[in-house]
């Protein structure tokens, strides 16, 4: 079938989907939906319908974004719009599916969105605070498209890109790639067209194009929603990329750990071939290219260029010195592109709608869009796309809705282990990567963790270090060893055995290390502790000088109490302690052991609930 | 499977030793001293590269993995949200600490970077299956493989 009749398939396919003659029912089950229960919902779907003799097809897409409320359900029921719902359990799904199919009770209070316009008490998908505020390119089909449906994506425009990539120069596209703007969205920011341009004039052949997803930073998940959710989005601008710099073969380099995100690349990839959109003579264009899988095997610096390269080529994935750039000598000694997944999606976006239009969202230097995971103490957890130059208090606060339990905001970290903290009096910044640096921050990749007033500052950069400390490859002095005196300073301080001197030590040490260090991961990795340094100075000196955590997290500075005119003897902290610490008869005040206390907080939690009459004190100095 | 089927399925550059050893710790469980010569030899690299690249690697495990896997995310979502708090409940459970196996053979215990379910921490997968916001509580019926 050529590409013409495809498309007109594809938007048949679309129709029935959208205006279906019979129910159809979309479960978000990427990882994310996984591990939420999506799997559990969608059985529970499939009984259901067999119990009520309803005939429906049921689909499986990826991830609209909205973590927190995850497993999403959508149902089309014919004459109807998309409604999709949230927090769904195998019971309440099977509940909504009989009210809303057999009794047309669409059930609002479970709902959502509509997509479309608001209507019958439900409100419009797009007006829900955490989507109101986002602009979706790389994200445009995530959740919307059934992934593995190559008809899906032809129909939302898929394709059409790499279409007209094809009947321009390969330097007319470098061109249009330039003028958007687009810069490298694994977290340095150079600029795309440029990097593909020192590829295109490189006179050695063949040529490589590599796609990086070895996503490693903790924290951050975008690569995976994405490619889970879209990875046709991802395909199309490795094409147009690979057409432009003139590579014929084409790797991409993805984590182990993301077995679905393969599965679903791999599935992408076998659609192609069936329809001469990837092989020989592309859409009989004369551009023949071929692309390969590669997985990675656990580590981190894997995501370095060059440490990548090594991987693919069956070495010890070690970054090397550059120059040579891998623009110039990448992939078996040959120029190579290496960009990551939200570049190649930003691309395929490019192509489609034009640079004018990317370049019309985003700062003057920093066009178009971010992704960001967008976790830990926040209200509504997920993975968004916005506007670049938007405002960490928008993103926090706006979208994410703020800390949960009404606990006080501390920090934002982003960039990973190369990143840094930002404190609450920054959060008026702009996400783009200058400013963000300017901050002694990073873009990264765009993981973005947020902090309360319980997580303590200083563990929070030794958490990072032992990280670094576990995935430095070990082969220069400065990462190897420097990041792990770093590592004991900084645990010292946490167990309240820090000194005086230690701050000074920590900032020598750091400037040296990100001086010296051969690669971005040693670079990066004192920036965490030299942020809160700048940020947090008085928890440090709390920490060293009065041998206090003001979050309660350093386990050697607290310990546990019970406050006797509270307790009301009830015992469930005696049953709750795992170290027996905890006695007192039915009705009498307890007390705890200090000295069997493991101080896991277990019995302040069980006791919040009831009586309050546990509290966490300082443990005293010595 | 044994070890010469699965070099069969791949020729003798190199590029291929990592997706070879893939597939033997898929196989095994693990890469034995036997399976990384068999492996130089096929692809015409000493002993000790091979070692060097196993080595490297966090994926390929050197002793047999327990007949369950049990991995908890250490990314930073999990840290701020208490995976520590559940790797130590594992710990007790198990009675073995991270990179361990239990005498029985029956559990392998590892904390991982990220596994990219961010928004769901602490986040613990057990034999491929991914279970979100683990509180410690839920660890015996995680290990019990429950709902």
């Amino acid at each position: 079938m050529n590409l013409e009749a495809l498309r007109r398939s594809a938007e048949q396919e679309w129709q029935a989907l959208n205006h279906p003659s019979r129910p159809q029912i979309l479960i978000g089950q990427a990882t994310c939906g996984e591990a939420a229960g999506a799997g559990a919902v969608r059985r529970s779907v499939l009984d259901t319908l067999a119990r009520l003799g309803i005939a429906a097809d049921v689909h499986s897409t990826g991830c609209l974004g909205t973590c927190y409320c995850e497993p999403l359900v959508d149902i089309i029921k014919p004459g109807a719009p998309r409604i999709s719902y949230h927090s769904m359990t195998p019971e309440k799904v099977s509940s909504l599916l009989e009210d809303y199919l057999v009794k047309d009770n669409p059930c609002p209070d479970l709902a959502l969105g509509v997509w479309g316009e608001a209507r019958g008490g439900i409100p419009a998908l797009l007006d829900h605070s955490m989507l109101k505020s986002q602009v979706r390119i790389a994200l445009r089909n995530a959740g919307v498209i059934v992934p593995d449906n190559l008809l899906h994506y032809l129909a939302r425009g898929g394709y059409k890109g790499l279409e007209r990539a094809l009947s321009m120069s390969p330097d007319a596209v470098i061109a249009e790639i330039e003028k958007s703007g687009l810069r490298g969205r694994g977290g340095a920011g150079f600029p795309t067209g440029a990097k593909w341009k020192l590829c295109r004039k490189s006179r050695s052949v063949p040529k490589y194009v590599i796609c990086n997803a070895d996503e490693g930073d903790p924290g951050a998940f975008m690569d995976r929603d994405l490619l889970e959710s879209d990875p046709h989005a991802v395909l199309e601008g490795i094409l147009v990329g690979a057409f432009a710099i003139g590579a014929s073969h084409g790797v991409i380099y993805i984590r182990a750990e993301y077995p679905l995100a393969i599965r679903r690349l791999e599935s992408a990839i076998a659609d192609l071939h069936r329809h001469n959109l990837l092989g020989d003579n592309i859409l009989g264009s004369g551009f023949d290219f071929n692309l390969s899988i590669v997985m990675g095997a656990g580590v981190f610096v894997c995501g370095e260029g060059t440490a990548l390269t090594a991987s693919i080529m069956g070495r010890r994935g070690m970054p090397r010195t550059r120059p040579p750039f891998s623009s110039e000598a990448g992939l078996w000694g040959k120029p190579t592109s290496i960009n990551n997944v939200e570049t190649w999606a930003c691309v395929s976006a490019v192509m489609l709608n034009g640079a004018e239009w990317f370049a019309s969202y985003g700062t003057e230097k920093s066009r178009g869009t971010k992704t960001f995971s967008l976790a830990g103490k926040v209200r509504r957890t997920g993975l968004i796309e916005v506007p670049m130059g938007m405002s960490l208090e928008q993103i926090i606060f706006g979208i994410g809705g703020g800390i949960p339990y009404d606990k006080k905001f501390k920090a934002v970290q982003t960039g990973g282990p190369a990143g840094g903290c930002i404190p609450a009096e920054k959060l008026h910044l702009p996400v783009d990567y200058e400013a963000l640096k300017k901050a002694g921050s990073f873009m990264g990749s765009g993981g973005m963790i947020v902090l309360d007033e319980d997580n303590c500052i200083v563990e929070t950069a030794r958490y990072f270090l032992s990280f670094i400390v576990d995935e430095s490859c070990g082969k220069c002095v400065p990462c190897r060893l420097g990041t792990r005196q770093l590592l004991d300073t900084l645990t010292c301080i946490t167990r309240g055995s820090g000194t005086a001197a230690d701050i000074d030590k920590v900032l020598g040490l750091g400037r040296s290390i990100i001086a010296s260090s051969l690669c971005g991961l040693g670079q990066g990795a004192p920036q965490p502790c030299l942020t809160t340094i700048d940020y947090f100075r008085d928890e440090y000196d709390e920490h060293i000088c009065d041998h206090i955590c003001r979050a309660g997290e350093c386990r050697a500075l607290v310990a546990y109490a019970i406050l006797k005119d509270r307790c009301g003897g009830c015992g469930i902290c005696r049953r709750s302690c795992p170290s027996d610490a905890i006695s007192g008869e039915r009705g009498r005040a307890h007390v705890i052991d200090v000295d069997k206390c493991s101080k896991c907080g277990n019995c302040l939690e069980v006791c919040s609930v009831k009586f309050s009459a546990v509290a966490r004190v300082p443990a005293g100095k010595g | 499977m044994k070890i010469e089927a699965i070099l069969a399925k791949f020729g003798r550059e190199r590029l291929n030793l990592i997706p070879i050893l893939h597939e033997i710790q898929a196989q095994s469980g693990y890469v034995s001293p036997e399976a990384m010569q068999a492996v130089a030899v096929h692809l015409g690299l000493s002993d000790s590269e091979v070692y060097g690249v196993v080595t490297f690697y966090t994926a390929y495990k050197l002793k047999p993995a327990g007949r369950h896997s049990l991995k908890v995310c250490r990314g930073t979502a999990c840290h701020v949200k208490g995976s520590e708090k559940i790797i130590g409940e594992i710990e007790k459970q198990l009675g073995i600490s991270d990179g361990g196996t239990t005498g029985d053979g029956e559990y392998s215990f590892e904390t991982v970077a990220c596994l990219g379910s961010c928004a769901l921490g602490p986040v613990v997968v057990r034999d491929g299956r991914v279970y979100g916001r683990v509180t410690p509580a839920q660890v015996k019926d995680i290990l019990r493989g429950d709902e």
